[in-house]
């Protein structure tokens, strides 16, 4: 079903001439408002004049994470924080995450592009939702539910965590759709098993999974599993949160991106070029609507493609394919977005912690654990296998509360990473996603 | 009176015990006494040896990392309730032992013992006071 048969069904063109009029808004609003982006167009020499049709996109500057990071907290925010009702933030180094406004108009646009994304996921007003998305700075589990109650759905705000309790309520309740990363469904259904309970008896008949990539074949053991039909929802708190783009049940091939809100564009991530439909490359979103955090040409660093075929649903709106990886080194475990850099500025900041460190992602079951190894220096060493085990929960702690993620550390010899070209590696996944 | 112990980081790795004794050989440096201490992850090796600063050196260039602290060997009687009449008074004086363990020579009829204790100078004081004899540095690594 198709919860704005409006909007989502638009002919190309219609959709084509409001998009311009909103691109136009913004870029002046944007110009008007925000000191980075005025800047920005007067070093690129241009003024919002100059953007006379969509296609004239291309020709503005990028945003970019680091550019968020550079006004952080408010600096980009491009109305006064009186109109702003509603805070989020996504984990980023040591004291400067990426901090995102809503106005009250921001949430509400929200909302309805999260009814959008569960009504494309199989959910209806008569449903209930167990939602197992985190409820906090994160957006994942404020999203849905905003979005479950504009459907007029029955929301359960379990959040994440807590996982016996949560099975006890899915047994008791019996709620039809989940919403949760895949791993965490994945990890739901084997606590469940454990304690004896079936979700192929349970009353799910959707889930709606993201805020981390996932494959085809853990589409597949998701659905074997749990029971049910698994869709993909996309989204990152930049741009507003889930809700950018989410995929149909009909269809289950790629992720209508919803353009009435959001221009994606995919760039070559070396040249900046822009890439014609099907190519793969980074996937760039301009806001359209948004009021209090407006972004034009951010950059996300998710690899993807766009396919602007119709789709089986009769939605109008271009699909991505599943998000395939990224452009930086970001990893996201269990769910939350881990920089190596944030590891390194957490040793950094640490007496006797050299920065050598190598971390290795691995997936035990259904849940990704991290591995933090760090190389013992001789100011660190001790004789004394007590102070050397200290440090290790020392470290893990402070990765704890600066990154927001559990991670094992390990202290290893001196060149134990292995370095090629003098490089040290820094990442080893070995997840196959 | 203090003795010179060197201390080695090693990863849980087979073979890595190996590689140490390996280097100390090849150098001519005699192993003394020896103690490892481990976790599931990591162990720390503590040696005595008849030439401090040249096992240090090999062991650095060598890549691993290399630690020295002082400790005390201490003569023990070689008879019932020796070690205990140590631990005793250093429980009645409160001085914490963080490790010890056993030297392979004898001196006389007596064993010896190596000591690390949190505060070492308090520690030799309080045995030399009490008529215990502790091994200089130099007369160990001999012996």
């Amino acid at each position: 079903m198709i919860y704005d048969i409006e909007y989502e069904t638009m002919p190309r063109e219609a959709l084509e001439a409001i998009q311009f009029r909103r691109l136009k808004a913004t870029i002046e609003r944007g110009y008007a408002s925000v000191p980075f982006y005025r800047q920005q167009f007067e070093a690129a020499g241009i003024t919002p004049g100059d953007v006379q049709s969509l296609q004239d996109l291309s020709q503005l500057p990028f945003t970019t994470k680091q550019d968020l990071r550079d006004n952080y907290p408010f600096g980009m925010f491009a109305v006064p924080m009186e109109n702003v009702v509603r805070i989020h933030a996504s984990s980023g180094t040591t004291g400067q995450p990426t901090v995102v406004g809503y106005t009250a108009r921001d949430v509400d646009t929200w909302a309805g592009l999260m009814a959008r994304s569960l009504m494309a996921g199989g959910a209806t007003r008569g449903d209930m939702i167990h939602n197992a998305y985190g409820y906090g700075l994160f957006t994942g589990g404020l999203g849905a539910h905003y979005g479950a109650e504009k459907l007029g759905a029955s929301v359960i705000p379990v959040s994440g965590g807590n996982t016996k309790r949560q099975v006890v309520i899915m047994k008791d309740f019996g709620p039809t759709i989940l919403t949760a990363t895949p791993s965490y469904a994945l990890h739901l259904a084997e606590v469940a098993e454990e304690m004896g309970v079936s979700f192929r008896d349970l009353k799910f008949k959707y889930g709606v999974f993201g805020a981390e990539p996932w494959s085809e074949s853990m589409r597949e053991e998701i659905e074997a599993k749990l029971g049910l039909v698994a869709v993909d929802i996309y989204g990152l708190s930049e741009v507003i949160g889930p809700g950018v783009a989410m995929e149909c049940y009909e269809a289950k091939q790629g992720l209508h991106i919803f353009e009435d809100h959001f221009i994606p564009e995919i760039i070559n991530p070396e040249t900046g070029e822009v890439l014609p439909d099907g190519e793969t490359g980074e996937l760039v979103f301009t806001s359209i609507t948004k009021e209090a955090f407006p972004v034009i040409r951010y950059r996300t660093r998710d690899i993807t493609s766009l396919n602007p075929q119709p789709c089986i649903c009769g939605r109008t709106m271009v699909r991505m394919s599943k998000v395939s990886g990224r452009s930086d080194d970001m990893l996201i475990i269990r769910g939350v977005n881990v920089f190596p850099s944030q590891i390194e500025s957490v040793l950094m900041e640490m007496q006797n912690v050299e920065p050598h460190y190598q971390l290795v992602v691995d997936r035990e079951g259904s849940l990704d654990t991290l591995t933090v190894m760090v190389e013992v220096s001789e100011a660190m060493f001790s004789d004394e296998v007590k102070s050397l085990q200290n440090m290790e929960k020392a470290i893990t702690k402070n990765i704890k509360d600066y990154l927001g993620v559990s991670a094992q550390v390990k202290l290893v010899e001196p060149k134990a990473i292995a370095r090629s070209q003098g490089k040290a590696v820094r990442v080893i996944d070995n997840r196959k996603i | 009176m203090r003795a010179e112990q060197i201390s080695v980081f090693l990863e849980n790795k087979t073979g890595r015990l190996c590689e140490v004794t390996g280097i100390l050989a090849e150098n001519n440096v005699n192993i003394r006494a020896l103690a490892l201490a481990d976790t599931s992850d990591f162990g720390v090796l503590r040696l005595i040896v008849d030439d401090t600063e040249k096992a240090k050196d090999v062991l650095k260039q060598a890549g691993f990392t290399v630690g020295k602290t002082d400790v005390l060997a201490v003569e023990v009687p070689d008879r019932p309730g020796g070690l205990h009449a140590i631990l005793d008074l250093l429980q009645t004086s409160r001085i914490n032992v963080e490790y010890m363990y056993a030297f392979v020579q004898q001196s006389g009829n007596n064993a010896v013992m190596i000591f690390r204790f949190d505060n070492t100078d308090e520690a030799l004081k309080v045995i030399q006071e009490k008529g215990m004899r502790v091994i200089d540095g130099q007369t160990l690594y001999g012996m």
